[in-house]
């Protein structure tokens, strides 16, 4: 691990200031630590954020508000979510393990880095981790990457789970940064790699993420999350799918559908939705809406079975969703 | 026999040390003075070292010593090959020259104050290559399949080509099991200290003595200067069998700063030079009657191994022996690559040529209509057919049936696809499990102490499956004690020597030499009552005395006779015997000996996602005599559970640029987890097996994990239709089904 | 300890690391060294400097001083004596160095020690009661929950944690929260029945 020199924040302001002068944040740890020790990450200085009041999750009239330090495992359990928003529940213990979640933050969780091995391997290319690298996934071993929003430079897939199911939710998010404050929503937080894959997400330098605002709706307790994986706990996903069904009198008036472990980013499938709207909440029209999935994807060597199974978890997510409906 | 203690569900005698974190693992001797060692490994496949930047490294915070083959003393490496060494080629020698035989080969050592320098240092390490392309992909077609240059390659009873090309029903294919990786949750660790030309070791190693011996000849010492300390191995699964680079490099390490030196792998590493099950492709034909008589079998198959080792494994011995026909031809090849040499793994290469069998076996009685237990019953020889020879005891066809009717197989229908729970998909399928019954020439001490107890001793190893409890039940039986009275201790090279802790024979072994040790202990108790003028069986023969529950008296006498305390009082010293045993030539050259079980897997495939989950496992297993029940069902649930890794889930991927394994990482090679236990069941025939050794075991920890994966696969069949012949199956595998 | 931790940087090692592990016996050795309050920011890019923490680990007070670095695993193993907590992976996904840190089941090899100044720290070796095994200790004995032991440490403390989070209403329950610690011997079943056995008492 490459030396670093550790502060503690008191105060947003302070974290804020020490950001903005060159220092990263750190809450949970999970994921920066993994990384320092292979040196995959090197920061020189790190501003410990834990103490900062950013870990309530509270009702603020219809919408669920999660403060950014609330651990995976707090927020999963709590009672506000699992009535409002069960989807946000059930989507966080799918991932990783009851340790982790006890230990890592939400606004962690959304800036956790690829699962890419490749970006895991100092002695690989890999242009997200060292610009101009090359990336040695592309040609390499990609059973595990990216079929939607790839380029020609990266095709790792984001690995969080809980970010796909707010995603689907439309949730905004609250940041603090040297210039002030602003809101937007979370799926604008994940950009896409194209020529720049180390720049991930859009936050700018300094900025901190505060809370996460997940708006409520008739649909927020038809939602499932249904992640596929080969081992039963404990893995990423190879394909997830949130399905958000908002039915009435038999009809779907709105779907909201996002996926994981397909795309570069937590992938929002909208001609899905739009193909459900006014449909009656059957295997066929989940079928048919599910095909669109698959529009403009760019399958690698070994991860074609992507494609197949993408729209079927689709499926399975929304007959799940409408069970509960 | 009537047994007291053997055969009693004793608990773990060390299971108090296990939860208090009080037993200690190689890493956990933390020495005065000491120092931590971390590797450096090669970041290409093949090549030589051009060029090492050292000057800023040894500059570091807290670094000690930089070692690459620059520096390094050129060591002796005299001649040693243990039964554990592959018997052709010859052992990595390391940091004696700038060859790069692998990726993650070690290329230096960084010695430092502490984990954090050394590790840091370590990464700042700059190392240039001149690489070559290295060759890493079994089924590579530039790939020689070279003949193994000892040991069987190549069997055959009568004509199995023609046999097979004339048959009515035929099955041939191929099938491809992927590498695999042990994966113990203790990664390899050594701490190495020396007093001037003497060494110790705390070092985790299922094989003590040879440890001891190969280090003492890698460094030119006598074997006495070594010592090798491990009372407890965190789970190895033959990993630990071999004594590999990193123990050499922690002696040389610890010697060249002149304090003891810790050096434990990364889990990354564990993946470079530690052995790995290889990456097997084998045929199998087989050629039957309409009604189901096999007529003719071809298992050919072929293991990875590398350039400068031929690691060989039983890939088609099972195949020889399992099933009665006429017609039987085996070959076994080695590819060899540019990898590490591959070593044993769990129920080593029985494991993987099952899968082929068994795969085929149950192809064969789809195609003919039969039930898959039936079609073995058709075919159970009454001998081992290669050998001429009879089996010690073979209980497979009880094992069938008793496993049978604990799963239920009754309610299987036949067709595929013709089970379901609600809108899962349900298979069920069975494969046979064999492993043969192993034993090797072994020691032990056993000292009767004057209070009564008794202190037993070997050089032997407990992984995991309980040898601390089985033995100490051996000592009491064969001594007449309580467990409570009995200490039983291992894991030193002071002990007497035992075989490695592998291959399902420590039982055998080390518990022969413990009967035979206490036997004599006993009979030496005897002689001293009998020596005895105050004693009440003074002058008696031998003949007219009995030893009833520790006590000794005149046979048919009703007085409670002498306690082993009662006849050490007269000296007041100890009995202390070296007792040692062996397998009786002439019995292991008259029966063929092999333990034989049936598994039974019940498994769901989600159509639409193909989520494969194993829902419950039968295991039926007749292993002879089973020493404690409690641990004996243990270790073959746990070894079912490994075969559902096997099945579903390991595999070690190498990238063919470089040779690099990409998943090397705990989170990326996927083990079983808790929730993927299904319900699990191990039953044990009732098997009296005379011949295999005195105590009647035959082992079990192999033969736990062999059969599983078939058993899983057969049910994948049976559940979705589609025949998968790769290992792992993965949901990809299913998904068209 | 002070709140404002920033403070607790010492600007050089006035005391080497190693003469200040030696002295971690108790609360005394913080208030022996002479740290003297400076900005983070003065010390030199790269380097690391060493941090003073307090953590009570099984009810006994340590004062340490640390390289940010270091794990509260490798702390715990290599500088307080305490090898009963496990290095399995090093990379937070095989569960052995599982320890509680104020109450809750973490891993302590992603965890820094220098980020938990003043933390509440239960392991293995804390379990029992004056020579009384904790009945989830015991129960792992009777049930064969166990074989190598080495992941041991780590499943009873997460096995504390899923009992105090309520996670045992069912044995499926338990293998889904009892799944961030992988047991490589397969001693799951009696993993599961240690964990019912307690819940079902407790």
């Amino acid at each position: 691990m490459f030396p670093f020199t550790l502060e503690k924040a008191g105060s947003t302001q302070v974290a804020i200031a020490a950001a903005a002068s060159g220092a990263r944040y750190i809450a949970g740890g999970t994921t920066l630590v993994d990384l320092m020790r292979d040196e995959v990450e090197r920061p020189e200085r790190l501003i410990d954020i834990n103490r900062l009041p950013l870990g309530d999750i509270r009702v603020e009239g219809e919408d669920l508000i999660i403060g950014a330090l609330a651990r995976m495992a707090e927020v999963a359990a709590d009672e506000n979510v699992k009535r409002l928003q069960p989807l946000i529940a059930e989507s966080l213990i799918e991932g990783a393990s009851p340790q982790l979640r006890n230990m890592a933050s939400m606004g962690g969780n959304l800036l956790q880095r690829v699962r890419c091995p490749y970006f895991r391997m100092l002695d690989a290319g890999c242009n997200k981790r060292t610009p101009g690298s090359g990336c040695a996934a592309i040609e390499g071993l990609n059973a595990g990457h990216a079929i939607l929003g790839t380029s020609d430079h990266c095709v790792a897939t984001h690995p969080s789970d809980v970010a796909v199911a707010l995603v689907a939710l439309d949730a905004t998010m609250r940041v603090q940064g040297p210039q002030g404050e602003r809101s937007f929503p979370v799926e604008e937080l994940f950009r896409l790699p194209g020529d720049t894959p180390d720049l991930e997400h859009t936050l700018l330098p300094g900025e901190l993420i505060v809370e996460i605002r997940v708006p409520s709706g008739p649909h927020a307790r038809s939602a499932r999350y249904l992640k596929v994986r080969d081992r039963a706990s404990y893995e990423f996903a190879l394909v997830s799918a949130a399905a958000v069904l908002a039915i009435e009198d038999g009809v779907i008036r709105e779907a909201r559908i996002a996926a994981g472990g397909v795309g570069t980013r937590p992938w929002r499938l909208r001609a899905c939705e739009a193909a459900l709207g006014g449909r009656k909440p059957d295997r066929q029209a989940f079928e048919e809406a599910a095909q669109l999935a698959t529009e403009g994807v760019r399958p690698l060597h070994h991860n074609a079975f992507k494609v197949v199974l993408l729209p079927r978890t689709i499926v399975r997510a929304l007959e799940m969703a409408g069970e509960v409906a | 026999m009537k047994m007291n203690v053997i055969g009693k569900p004793l608990t773990r005698v060390d299971g108090r040390s296990k939860v208090t974190g009080k037993a200690r693992y190689a890493a956990d001797f933390n020495q005065p003075g000491q120092l931590y060692a971390v590797l450096v490994s090669a970041t290409v496949g093949l090549g030589r070292l051009t060029g090492i930047e050292s000057a800023d490294v040894e500059g570091m915070s807290g670094v000690v010593a930089l070692i690459t083959h620059r520096n390094a003393p050129k060591l002796a490496y005299l001649p040693h090959k243990a039964v554990i060494d592959p018997a052709v080629g010859e052992r990595l020698h390391v940091l004696q020259d700038d060859s790069v035989r692998f990726y993650g080969q070690p290329v230096a050592i960084i010695v430092a104050d502490s984990i954090d320098h050394a590790e840091r240092a370590a990464a700042a390490m700059r190392i240039t290559y001149d690489a070559r392309q290295p060759i890493v992909d079994h089924a590579d077609q530039q790939v020689a399949r070279i003949v193994p240059g000892t040991g069987t390659a190549d069997r055959s009873r009568g004509d199995a080509d023609a046999a097979v090309a004339e048959a009515a029903v035929k099955v041939d294919e191929v099938y491809d099991i992927a590498r695999e990786n042990h994966n113990p949750m203790e990664p390899h660790a050594t701490i190495a200290a020396w007093h001037g030309d003497r060494l110790t070791l705390w070092s985790k190693s299922q094989f003590l003595m040879n440890e001891q011996a190969e280090i003492a000849a890698v460094f030119g010492l006598p074997v006495d200067n070594v010592e090798v300390i491990c009372p407890f191995i965190g789970g190895a699964f033959g990993t630990s069998l071999r004594t590999w680079p990193h123990v050499t490099l922690a002696a040389l390490a610890a010697r060249h700063v002149g304090r003891p030196v810790k050096l434990v792998l990364t889990r990354k590493q564990m993946f470079f030079t530690t052995g790995h099950r290889p990456r097997s492709l084998q045929r199998v034909a087989l050629g039957a009657t309409p009604d189901g008589k096999i007529t003719g079998v071809i298992h050919e198959g072929t293991g990875e191994t590398s350039r400068y080792e031929q690691f060989t494994e039983a890939l088609t011995a099972v195949t020889d022996y399992l099933y009665s026909c006429p017609n039987v031809r085996t070959q076994y090849r080695l590819a060899q690559l540019d990898t590490a040499t591959p070593n044993h793994m769990r129920g080593p290469g029985e494991a993987s040529g099952i899968f082929a069998l068994e795969s085929a076996v149950d192809e064969l009685s789809y195609k003919l209509g039969v039930d898959p237990i039936e079609l073995r019953r058709r075919n159970e020889p009454q001998i081992d057919e290669a050998e001429n020879k009879p089996f010690s005891s073979r209980s497979l066809i009880q094992c069938y049936g008793l496993g049978a009717e604990r799963f239920g197989w009754v309610r299987r229908t036949p067709e595929p696809r013709s089970m379901r729970d609600g809108r899962l998909l349900i298979g069920m399928g069975t494969a046979t499990a064999t492993y043969p019954a192993f034993h090797a020439p072994s020691s032990a001490r056993v000292r009767l102490l004057a209070d009564g107890t008794a202190e037993v001793e070997a050089a032997a190893s407990d992984m995991g499956p309980g040898t601390y409890t089985s033995m100490t039940q051996v000592a009491a039986e064969f001594l007449g004690l309580q467990p409570e009275q009995v200490r039983f201790g291992l894991g030193t090279t002071d002990y007497p020597p035992t075989p490695s802790h592998g291959g399902s024979w420590t039982m055998a072994s080390v518990g022969s030499a413990i009967r035979a040790a206490c036997l004599e202990v006993q009979s030496q108790a005897t002689r001293q009552a009998i020596a005895d003028a105050g004693s009440p069986v003074f002058e008696a023969s031998m003949e007219a005395l009995e030893w009833v529950d520790g006590r000794l008296r005149r046979r048919g006498d009703a007085s409670p006779g002498l306690s082993y305390q009662d006849i050490l009082a007269k000296t007041g010293n100890p009995i202390e015997v070296d007792g040692s045993a062996q397998r009786d030539p002439e019995t292991a050259e008259k029966y063929s000996m092999h333990s034989f079980g049936a598994v039974f897997a019940e498994v769901s495939v989600d159509p639409d996602v193909g989520t494969i989950r194993v829902r419950r496992l039968v295991g039926a297993y007749g292993i002879g005599r089973v020493v404690n029940p409690l641990l004996a069902r243990s270790q073959c649930t746990g070894g079912m559970i490994g075969g559902i890794g096997m099945a579903l889930m390991e595999r070690t991927v190498l990238d063919v640029r470089d040779g690099r394994p990409v998943n090397a990482h705990m989170a990326d090679y996927l083990m079983p987890v808790n929730l993927d236990t299904p319900k699990l069941e191990a039953l044990f025939v009732d098997e009296v097996d005379p011949h295999v050794n005195p105590l009647g075991v035959k082992g079990l920890g192999e033969i736990a994990l062999v059969g599983t994966a078939p058993a899983i696969a057969n049910a994948v069949f049976h559940a979705t239709g589609k025949r998968v012949r790769t290992l792992p199956i993965k949901i990809e595998d299913v998904l068209t089904a | 300890m002070a709140e404002n931790s920033s403070e607790m940087h010492s600007s050089g090692p006035i005391v080497s690391r190693r003469e200040a592990l030696q002295a971690t016996a108790g609360a005394v050795a913080l208030a022996a060294l002479p740290l003297q309050p400076a900005a983070a920011t003065s010390s030199p890019a790269g380097v690391s400097s060493d941090i003073a923490v307090a953590m009570t680990v099984n009810g006994r007070a340590h004062t340490l001083i640390v390289d940010p670095r270091q794990s509260i695993l490798d702390v715990l193993r290599e500088t307080l004596d305490l090898p009963g907590t496990k290095k399995g992976c090093n990379q937070g996904a095989c569960g052995a160095c599982t320890i509680l840190v104020d109450g809750k089941r973490i891993v302590s090899c992603l965890t820094l020690a220098s980020m938990h100044d003043g933390a509440d720290i239960q392991t293995i070796e804390g379990l029992e009661n004056d020579g009384e095994l904790h009945p989830l200790q015991a129960a792992f004995v009777e049930h064969e929950g166990l074989q190598c032991g080495f992941c041991t440490s780590g499943q009873i403390m997460s096995g504390l944690g899923c009992i105090a989070e309520g996670h045992v209403g069912s044995p499926e329950e338990i293998q889904f929260w009892m799944s961030g610690n992988i047991c490589r011997c397969g001693a799951y079943p009696g993993i599961i029945a240690a964990v019912a056995d307690v819940a079902e008492r407790s």
